[in-house]
């Protein structure tokens, strides 16, 4: 990393073709993360996340959501991931996420997770995800809620910031 | 190594206002572009829209949004580039909004997403926090954006910065 270099780019990732999951596997030395991923799906769903590979009931989150006509909020306990998304977005369309993990590297507290979801097809997200656990996070993976496909040209990015 | 976030370009309002802040010749360069914006407008009403419009087209747009704005939450949705709710000019003296606009994969040959987050407090009454999603349903790269008002001028200090983010 270049000194003095705060915002930095780790990892960037552009499917080549159709997948069903990908993630980030190697990161150290920044405070906070930055994920930014513009997904084509291949498949009506929602889009997750989870750490460490980790699939245990160990995520929850709170959901606020917007899908034109009607503003709700929701939240879910006990979740083997995190699901960034509500109404789904439709097979052929594309959404995006941008998701910050403040201190992600501890190992004293759980983790949290900041995500805001634009989805013009079906709705506009603001979402706090919480990762019950309290080691660094190591790994990160992503796929689509029912399994499908992530087309290809789907994009993801890994940012590192640095507060020294 | 080229630095990750790149100030592109700033707009400083100056004396009588402007009909829009815009940013011109913005090169292809980068992976995604980000804008903060804090301003305000002289519409006779507490409130106007921001309208997102990229490369001075006027079509082919379309919004959600969530909305805060002290009682019940609301969401609309629309065929127009609404990017934010902006402090009118019949806000409270000396507030201007804050906005943040996240646009993705600018130089792309695919549709144009944009997120935004906006935020305007007013000591009073008719103010928002709107998360907006809006979707350009055109393949060309951005090379210009334009953030005007639905009604009225931008006034006098109010800022804009253009940043681009390079992935690698």
């Amino acid at each position: 990393m270049p000194a003095g270099s705060t915002y930095s780019t780790i990892a960037t990732t552009t499917l080549g073709s159709a997948q069903t999951s990908t993630s980030f596997n190697s990161f150290s030395g920044y405070t906070d993360l930055v994920i930014v991923c513009d997904v084509a799906f291949g498949s009506t769903s929602n889009f997750q996340i989870t750490f460490n590979n980790d699939t245990g009931t160990n995520y929850s989150n709170t959901i606020m959501v917007g899908n034109g006509t009607t503003a709700v909020s929701d939240r879910q306990s006990n979740q083997t991931r995190i699901v960034m998304g509500y109404n789904g977005t439709t097979s052929g369309n594309r959404a995006i996420y941008n998701i910050s993990l403040m201190n992600y590297a501890n190992t004293t507290t759980f983790k949290t997770a900041l995500i805001r979801v634009g989805n013009p097809g079906a709705d506009t997200i603001a979402q706090i995800g919480l990762y019950r656990s309290t080691p660094a996070i190591t790994s990160i993976q992503f796929a689509l809620q029912n399994g499908g496909n992530m087309n290809t040209g789907s994009t993801f990015t890994l940012y590192g910031i640095s507060a020294a | 190594m080229p630095n990750t976030f790149t100030l592109i370009q700033s707009v400083t309002v100056g004396a009588g206002g402007q009909a829009s802040i815009n940013f011109t010749s913005i090169p292809n360069t980068y992976t995604d572009l980000q804008i903060l914006v804090s301003a305000r407008g002289s519409g006779n009403r507490a409130t106007v829209g921001l309208n997102l419009y990229y490369n001075s087209t006027t079509t082919n747009y379309t919004y959600r949004r969530i909305d805060g704005s002290g009682t019940s939450p609301d969401s609309s949705s629309g065929a127009s580039p609404s990017a934010a709710i902006l402090q009118g000019g019949n806000s409270t003296a000396n507030v201007f909004g804050n906005y943040s606009i996240y646009i993705p994969n600018y130089a792309s040959n695919t549709n144009k997403y944009a997120s935004s987050d906006a935020v305007n407090e007013n000591n009073g009454t008719q103010e928002y926090i709107t998360l907006s999603s809006t979707l350009w349903n055109d393949t060309s790269a951005i090379n210009s954006i334009q953030l005007t008002p639905t009604s009225g001028n931008i006034l006098e200090y109010s800022t804009a910065y253009l940043y681009g983010i390079i992935k690698s």
